[in-house]
């Protein structure tokens, strides 16, 4: 074992650390705190919280605000439609991209460059809003659940990360699968994709965050209600509440409830936020590699 | 020649067909809504055919420019970029190098964990929670009450005056952790015998900040730059469109948020189209400058 030495720690230096760790534990609870409050009040009596005054712990813990948001035809609907664009879109995506990307990362393929430059030019200049609008619209996309999936379905930035990946894989063992008699098609599918699980980890946590969080789509390219994400109907109420004195709206459904319109959001928040939390320590292992990958090509 | 190139194409026809499938979708969804923008220079109606509108040259744009609206849109979005620029670019660095300074790898690394986290809530909430708080009868005018009794509530995103700061601090609760992630990964890869013979020579902690870390990654710090002042004309959509009411909109309309009430709620689509394009060339002039001047200057850029 080699001797461990320290260099004498000077008094400023001391205090240097002092300063930087009380300054991290105070950045920490700017982080925490507003998501704690969200989940203290969304297990307070609706009633009860208006009276203010509540900080650290509900002062009169009820699940009525959960049992309202369950029963809430409309908030279940909008959970399923989130889960559904969620997992399909996020399916679709990583595959349809990852297949591109595997074409692409093919030095000898005819046309390459030009398909990398079209690729590059949309990464600077885009179309904007209205004309993509106009497209949707000409397309039939408009109000229909597949507006989450087809528009969404490609993404260069992932590209050029897939791309990365691939080309560190020996040449070699395609080869081989190639004198089998297998195409490429079945090469990519079989031998490439098994093989690039952290890759596809890493796109498909990012895009199902997306995927998850998205509310703009919702607002924009949809009016019918039932299609609506969990997070569009939030940004709705959300917004109604906007420039009135939000806080102590109109209590929802039966009257005498002690559920007000300001818990069941609270309630509706956390049980939307909450899937995220729980993937997030996966989620972590995963995206400082792809955030670096990221970077470094793009 | 045709002949030898057909050939080559079917030796590698699955290859062709994954690659075209890409093609095609950029061709639809990039290509298409790019050629999108000469309705900017047209009369376009949802009911007419595009080749059969009329071609109106720059009128859109003179009319954009007149606009008096407009010229408070473009405002608020450089007020709030530039806000952004000066405090939130900034701040992820020190935040690293902070970071970078703790000795307790464990503490370092659970701050991480919780610095992070913001980034993966939506806006939704997180504007959810901002206007439980910050209004007349939120968090902050109970805090402020508890303070000073003679205290009158104020709804703070009823006031058109509060909203810069209100959009430049939310988006840095939400986004500081996560754009310190960059400047952690190039602060890693110093070579700690720097840090090693400037410790021997009786460098400070400081010292070592200024002198070692800092020089290490102004390449990186250079990068985020050019991209940051590339988007001086994007301003978080997401996040104005949660936070924007009509009592404080005077200061939280921005270019975006108007192109969508131009364009797709009050459906003057080739006037929303001109003020998207004319961001659009900024945007890219931007870019361009940004990236020239940066280069010149630290020697970084991004090509």
């Amino acid at each position: 074992m080699k001797k461990k030495f320290r260099i004498k720690v000077r008094g400023s230096e001391l205090a240097f650390d002092y300063v930087n760790i009380a300054i991290m534990l105070i950045i920490c609870f700017i982080t925490i705190y507003p998501i704690w409050y969200a989940v203290i009040l969304s297990f307070n009596d609706g009633q009860d919280a208006l009276k203010g005054g509540i900080f650290w712990f509900p002062r009169v813990f009820t699940l009525d605000n959960y049992k309202a948001v369950f029963r809430n035809s409309g908030i279940v609907t909008a959970y399923m439609i989130t889960v559904m664009r969620t997992v399909i879109g996020t399916a679709t995506s990583v595959f349809f991209t990852a297949m591109v990307a595997y074409a692409f990362s093919k030095p000898n393929i005819m046309g390459r460059k030009l398909y990398m430059t079209l690729g590059t030019i949309t990464m600077f200049f885009g179309g904007g809003l209205i004309p993509f609008f106009l497209l949707l619209k000409n397309l039939h996309l408009l109000n229909t659940f597949m507006v989450y999936i087809v528009p969404t379905l490609f993404n260069f930035f992932n590209l050029l990360i897939f791309m990365s990946f691939f080309r560190g894989i020996p040449k070699s063992m395609e080869e081989s699968a190639k004198m089998d008699g297998a195409n490429d098609l079945i090469i990519f599918i079989r031998m490439i994709l098994p093989l690039s699980k952290p890759v596809l980890a890493t796109i498909a946590l990012f895009t199902g965050v997306w995927h998850w969080n998205d509310y703009f789509f919702g607002v924009v390219y949809i009016n019918d209600v039932d299609l609506q994400p969990i997070q569009t109907y939030l940004y709705k109420i959300i917004a109604e509440a906007g420039s009135s004195r939000m806080a102590i709206s109109n209590p929802v459904g039966v009257s005498k409830s002690n559920v007000t319109s300001n818990s069941i959001k609270y309630a509706t928040m956390v049980a939307t936020t909450l899937p995220i939390v729980l993937v997030y320590p996966f989620l972590q292992k995963y995206f400082v590699k792809g955030i670096m990958l990221g970077a470094v090509k793009g | 020649m045709i002949s030898k190139l057909w050939l080559r194409f079917k030796k590698e026809r699955y290859l062709q067909i994954m690659a075209l499938l890409g093609v095609l979708w950029m061709v639809i969804f990039n290509y298409i809504p790019m050629y999108g923008v000469i309705i900017a220079f047209k009369d376009y109606s949802i009911i007419k055919k595009l080749s059969e509108v009329d071609w109106v040259g720059f009128n859109w744009f003179i009319e954009v420019f007149q606009d008096e609206n407009f010229v408070l849109v473009i405002r608020n979005t450089l007020a709030m970029s530039f806000l952004k620029l000066l405090i939130a670019f900034p701040l992820p660095i020190v935040f690293a190098i902070m970071l970078n300074e703790l000795r307790l790898k464990r503490f370092k690394r659970f701050v991480q964990t919780v610095s992070y986290l913001p980034h993966f809530l939506s806006w939704v909430i997180l504007g959810g929670i901002l206007m439980a708080w910050l209004a007349d009868v939120g968090l902050f005018n109970e805090i402020q009450t508890l303070l000073n009794p003679n205290h009158t509530a104020v709804n703070y995103l009823a006031k058109p005056r509060y909203f810069y700061s209100i959009a430049v601090f939310s988006d840095i609760w939400k986004e500081l952790g996560w754009n310190a992630i960059i400047y952690l990964a190039a602060i890693s890869s110093i070579d700690p015998q720097m840090y090693e013979a400037a410790t021997v020579d009786g460098a400070s902690r400081l010292h070592k900040i200024f002198y070692i870390t800092l020089p290490s990654i102004q390449g990186t710090i250079a990068i985020l730059f050019v991209l940051a002042v590339a988007g001086l004309l994007n301003t978080n959509f997401e996040q104005i469109l949660v936070l924007k009411n009509s009592l404080n909109a005077p200061t939280a309309e921005v270019i975006d948020t108007y192109v969508y009430r131009m364009g797709i709620q009050a459906a003057r689509f080739s006037y929303a189209t001109a003020i998207g394009l004319f961001k659009s060339v900024i945007a890219l002039f931007l870019l361009l400058t940004a990236n020239k001047v940066t280069k010149k200057l630290t020697g970084h850029g991004l090509y």
